[in-house]
């Protein structure tokens, strides 16, 4: 039997934040298990976040894998029109960036989709663990 | 010495709330607070204060900030560390010494300065190159307006250790707000560091000033997911990050109890990652920091306990961040209505350009985007066709000039209101006939550390 591959954004197994340095934006990208940063390991390349951004960006990007914490660095340089203190855009501090990167979407079968789903985090939410 | 210290978030940017410290100084058991105040480019805005007036440059919410919270931290013995200083620290503790004896209060306070070195990088000849492009400071040596050195740790433990209850500081690193009280009550070793151990410890310890510098941020705030945020309790009541640090550089984040926020693994670890570059060499005045090897064990009930940070001897190098006018820019927004919204505003758009070639405006650039459409996610938020966007019920337009010449920007918004009557019918909430401003290029640098002097004063009783 061939698994079924399906795309999906990368909200559906993680979630991320955004900073800003000068004319760099960088993003924190974190799966909520093991499951799911084997998933981020795989097909979050720096190459593909680079194309992602592509009709945005000129610029290079860099990557960095964190198992430790189960995470994802990656650091866009050229992104904020040369800083936020210069930058025309509403966002001038790319802020909304974040969730920009978590609309890149990734091949997954729906057998990694459910464990990544499925699976328990790794952190503490004591609000969903009382839900039905 | 076998006690741990606590340290507790205050603000994480000039304008921030102070309200959720309370419950830290109240309820969190803490020793310490240190309050962030300089985001990169604070300095561009504090500058334009001190051009107003030479008493003033430096954050003016530490003045209400201290009066609300000194009455509670002198009781306990909690003590303030600051960076509100800005550009002027000297004349923020007068002020915050003069509203405090006022009401009774004389704390001691030390002001921390040294770190502005804008002399250095207007000296012709001198290499400044930019950090991330190689550029060199000649091109914009002529327009240069600030120029600050991000100090270390050292000058706060120094002015701790001279008893002071209040540090004001100008620019310094901003963890080093926090390393520095731990240094100083946990007896670790800073200027001397030699072994690893020494700068593991202090690699904890900027960890521990990383994950509290932008207060609630690290305590739930601001957690970017979908689906998730909702699960995040009483926002409006947010506890700030508080910190246990161990002799050993061990340490737990929590917050105080009955606080709104959350502190987990999920919520430290997106401000454990923010605004780094590369995590196994985040450089800072007094330790190398390398995350590789972190580790955040989530023990549930808001205490996550926080091990392994790495840390290398610090370089002899210090970052320096600069800014430079960089031309004005003057921006509109304006609402149209149903219908063919989306071809009115194309109609407007072309006007106002074929009006600044008419009237001989010279500008580098017309920048258009809009809200509510693709002003938070740009081109990765493609447009639907305008067919479609005729239809809808309304479509906003800001249009941003970027020009060189002030006069052009003042008289951008000019170019608008006649369209009221004269342009396009069914249009809403026209603003900016008068929001030109000046822009400011950031110019990061390095400069060698030795040409940098931290000082360290006392402010004399009723000065």
């Amino acid at each position: 039997m061939t698994a079924t591959l399906l795309k999906i954004p990368l909200a559906r197994i993680a979630h991320a934040r955004s900073g800003d340095k000068a004319d760099w934006v960088d993003f924190g990208l974190f799966a909520w298990n093991e499951a799911g940063y084997r998933l981020l390991e795989r097909e979050v390349t720096a190459a593909k976040v680079q194309a992602h951004f592509a009709p945005w960006l000129p610029g290079q990007v860099d990557a960095w894998p964190l198992p430790n914490i189960l995470a994802m660095k990656f650091v866009l340089h050229g992104a904020l029109q040369g800083g936020g203190a210069r930058n025309l855009r509403l966002d001038n501090l790319g802020k909304a960036m974040g969730a920009a990167l978590l609309r890149l979407e990734i091949d997954v079968t729906e057998e990694e989709l459910e464990q990544a789903q499925k699976s328990p985090r790794k952190g503490w939410w004591p609000e969903m663990s009382t839900r039905t | 010495m076998t006690h741990a210290i606590r340290i507790g978030s205050g603000l994480g940017f000039y304008g921030d709330n102070w309200e959720p410290v309370v419950a830290s100084i109240e309820r969190g058991q803490v020793q310490f607070i240190a309050s962030d105040h300089l985001a990169e480019l604070t300095l561009a805005i504090l500058q334009k204060d001190r051009q107003r007036g030479p008493a003033l440059g430096y954050a003016r919410d530490v003045v209400p900030m201290l009066v609300r919270l000194w009455p509670l931290m002198q009781p306990r013995g909690v003590r303030f560390v600051c960076n509100a200083g800005g550009l002027n620290p000297m004349g923020a503790a007068q002020a915050v010494q003069k509203a405090l004896a006022t009401a009774g209060w004389h704390p001691r306070i030390a002001v921390v300065s040294g770190d502005d070195v804008l002399a250095q990088l207007q000296a012709p000849g001198e290499r400044f190159d930019h950090m991330m492009n190689g550029a060199d400071v000649a091109s914009v040596r002529e327009r240069l307006v600030f120029g600050n050195a991000y100090l270390g740790a050292q000058p706060i433990v120094e002015a701790l250790d001279l008893g002071a209850d209040i540090v004001i500081t100008g620019r310094v690193a901003d963890a080093a707000l926090f390393l520095g009280p731990l240094v100083h009550a946990l007896g670790w070793k800073l200027a001397d560091a030699v072994t690893p151990e020494d700068f593991h410890r202090l690699a904890q310890g900027l960890t521990v000033g990383h994950l509290l510098e932008c207060s609630g941020q690290g305590s739930g705030g601001n957690f970017g997911s979908q689906g998730s945020w909702q699960h995040i309790p009483d926002w409006a009541h947010i506890g700030y990050p508080i910190a246990e640090v161990w002799p050993d550089g061990t340490a737990f984040i929590t917050k105080a109890p009955g606080t709104g926020g959350l502190v987990n693994f999920d919520t430290v670890r997106q401000q454990l990652l923010y605004e780094v570059h590369n995590p196994h060499a985040y450089f800072s005045p007094d330790v190398v920091l390398d995350m590789g090897q972190i580790q955040l064990h989530d023990e549930g009930q808001h205490r996550v306990r926080l091990t392994g940070a790495q840390g290398s001897a610090p370089t002899d190098q210090l970052k320096v961040v600069a800014g430079f006018q960089d031309g004005f820019k003057a921006e509109i927004s304006w609402g149209f209505s149903w219908p063919d919204a989306w071809d009115k505003v194309q109609s407007a758009e072309a006007m106002i350009r074929s009006q600044l070639i008419e009237r001989q405006m010279p500008f580098d650039e017309l920048f258009v985007e809009y809200p509510g459409l693709n002003s938070a996610h740009g081109p990765l938020a493609p447009l639907p066709p305008a067919a479609e966007l005729n239809e809808r019920a309304e479509i906003w337009v800001r249009m941003v000039l970027r020009t060189r010449s002030k006069a052009v920007a003042d008289g951008f918004g000019r170019l608008f209101p006649w369209m009221a009557l004269s342009g396009p019918a069914y249009t809403c909430g026209f603003q900016g006939l008068n929001t030109s401003s000046a822009l400011l290029g950031i110019w990061p640098t390095l400069i060698p550390r030795d040409r940098v002097q931290a000082r360290v004063e006392i402010l004399e009783p009723g000065a």
